[in-house]
């Protein structure tokens, strides 16, 4: 299953680079981005739905149908649509990569 | 200190900023309470950052209300308490007093008003169909807001799909930002669209605009198809296509189109939950299929002291939030003992914006017979991953004809959305099913919290007294 990214950037080209980790790899997004803007911007998904698996990569970006929640590395959950990027935010949007480490 | 009123307003867009400058030129010093990182709403959303954009790039032809709007509100931020980032999540019962839960920063609180102005807005309608959950599909509505706010489109060849206003103009503004429109799929009659002529009597200026960006779309060479449904999303996992058919004149024809996002959507659905929680009474609207916080020409609700205005009161674009959301302030003033000198001009111009709407929302109408040709097989509640079919068996084996029944059998809207996304469907499903109207399955009931909060006993709760 390809995972290309979905969003492309148009503006804030140029703008500071603001670090942040998926699924324990080191990504860049920009100053002024959300977290669904910063993750979209390198990958394909932001979360597996609960029952099917399914791959989920927001919908409304209004933060009304709660289909853009990230995992943190932390455990807590965020919406990704309206929560601001922040240096060194840890993501997790891969639950393979979860199991894996929980039985390191 | 004695702060004999302790206004409320509940959304910092077109309609709670016009509602705040109203309570303010009269003395009042209102509490603005917005769930967006900044003000302005969504159709005058603001980017977090700014990006180097004019207005006019921004905004295009509505660039200036946009910068007066904005620019009202930073005029008033010294003369208001402006809280974003901030959820109301309920409001209590009149019985229970005027108070409000909200979580700000993580920290639940309660908040009392003396009087409540709603100015909740709206999201995308939406309809469902195979595919509809792919990554790359997002509604209109995003699929705006992506550009505008974060300067990104939704992907690199985007098909645009449904009906309503925003259809040409979202397009149109992907085609400037340099991303390639693949197509624009509506899914109204091209008959439907006579009503243009009479509404461009009325109001020039939104046919015109109209007109304008379908005529450019097309010199693009962009395809522009009517009276479409679609047939399933192509790609597993991404988005690499549509199947659509549409109605020609020799009978029905399927095309597929090439595409790696699709952004789609079928006018607004109002955000009521508040209103509802607050115990207004509501009423069916017949022309958008939904039901509505009863309100007076002022936007007086049912319980007194509460007030609607914009969108969530009734769909009707922003300009007519702007004037709504002043009228409920003079309402509230006229309540509280002053009374206001243009009332009369204020109801004068919201009813002439509505009846434009009522010209608008003929010509690009909602598919109402969606469900004849939707497969059974495909997901109808997105959050709780529900099947039409599944809605379907739910309704013949419990002899279901109430929405709030349907609900409880099949969790069709009881997921993390509320049914923000699927109760248009299910409404339309089980009164389909039913051979009812719409109206006739009832209203389906909001809960507190109104969106998914952080709770546990360890939860940080702080009492906001206000006397």
């Amino acid at each position: 299953m390809s995972m290309n990214p979905l969003l492309r950037r148009r503006y804030r080209l140029d703008e500071t680079l603001v670090p942040f980790t998926l699924n324990g790899t080191a990504q860049t997004g920009r100053r002024g981005d959300t977290v669904l803007t910063a993750i979209l911007s390198v990958s394909g998904r932001l979360r597996q739905s609960e029952f099917t698996g399914e791959n989920r990569a927001g919908f409304c970006l209004i933060g009304a149908c709660q289909d853009c929640y990230v995992m943190t590395a932390q455990g807590s959950r965020v919406r990704a649509c309206s929560t601001a990027l922040l240096a060194g935010m840890a993501f997790i949007t891969d639950l393979g990569a979860v199991s894996e480490t929980a039985h390191d | 200190m004695i702060e004999p009123l302790q206004p409320v307003i509940v959304g910092a867009g077109p309609a709670g900023i016009r509602a705040a400058e109203r309570l303010v030129r009269a003395g009042l010093r209102p509490i603005v309470l917005d769930e967006g990182l900044r003000a302005g709403g969504q159709i005058y959303r603001r980017p977090l950052i700014d990006d180097g954009r004019s207005y006019r790039s921004r905004y295009g032809s509505e660039a200036g209300k946009a910068r007066r709007l904005h620019e009202a509100f930073e005029a008033l931020l010294p003369a208001i308490d402006y809280r974003p980032e901030t959820l109301v999540w309920n409001v209590s019962a009149a019985e229970r007093g005027n108070q409000l839960d909200v979580l700000l920063a993580g920290v639940h609180r309660q908040i009392g008003f003396s009087q409540l102005i709603l100015c909740t807005g709206a999201t995308d309608r939406v309809l469902p169909f195979p595919g509809w959950t792919t990554p790359g599909v997002y509604t209109l509505g995003a699929s705006q807001v992506a550009l505008k706010a974060q300067g990104c489109t939704i992907g690199d060849r985007i098909v645009f799909m449904g009906s309503g206003p925003l259809l040409y103009l979202v397009a149109w503004q992907y085609m400037k930002a340099g991303a390639c429109v693949e197509a624009v799929l509506d899914t109204a009659p091209i008959t439907s669209k006579r009503h243009l002529l009479s509404l461009a009597i009325h109001a020039p200026r939104i046919v015109g605009l109209g007109v304008f960006y379908g005529l450019q779309l097309q010199l693009a060479g962009v395809k522009i198809r009517n009276g479409v449904r679609p047939e399933a999303v192509l790609g597993t996992g991404q988005v690499e296509g549509l199947r659509f058919r549409r109605r020609a004149s020799k009978g029905e024809v399927v095309e597929t189109v090439s595409c790696d996002a699709l952004a789609y959507g079928f006018a607004l659905r109002p955000e009521t939950q508040l209103a509802d929680l607050a115990g207004c009474r509501f009423c069916f609207d017949e022309r958008d299929r939904v039901w509505l916080p009863e309100r007076d020409a002022m936007g007086r609700t049912s319980r007194a002291n509460v007030y609607v205005a914009g969108d969530g009161s009734g769909i009707a674009g922003a300009d007519a939030a702007e004037v709504s959301g002043e009228l409920a302030a003079a309402a509230l003033l006229e309540d509280a003992g002053k009374a206001s000198a243009d009332g009369a001009r204020l109801v004068a111009a919201r009813e002439a914006i509505l009846r434009q709407r009522d010209i608008l929302e003929r010509a690009f109408p909602f598919p109402v017979d969606w469900f004849e040709t939707v497969p059974d097989e495909t997901t109808l509640c997105r959050c709780e991953e529900i099947t039409i079919a599944e809605g379907r068996r739910a309704i013949a084996s419990g002899s279901i004809s109430e929405i709030n029944r349907l609900k409880a059998l099949s969790r069709v809207g009881m997921g993390r959305c509320q049914g923000r996304m699927c109760s248009a469907a299910a409404t339309e499903l089980l009164s389909g099913l039913c051979g009812v109207s719409p109206g006739e399955v009832g209203r389906l009931r909001a809960q507190a919290p109104v969106k998914p909060i952080p709770l546990g006993f360890g939860a940080a709760v702080e009492a906001e007294a206000r006397s």
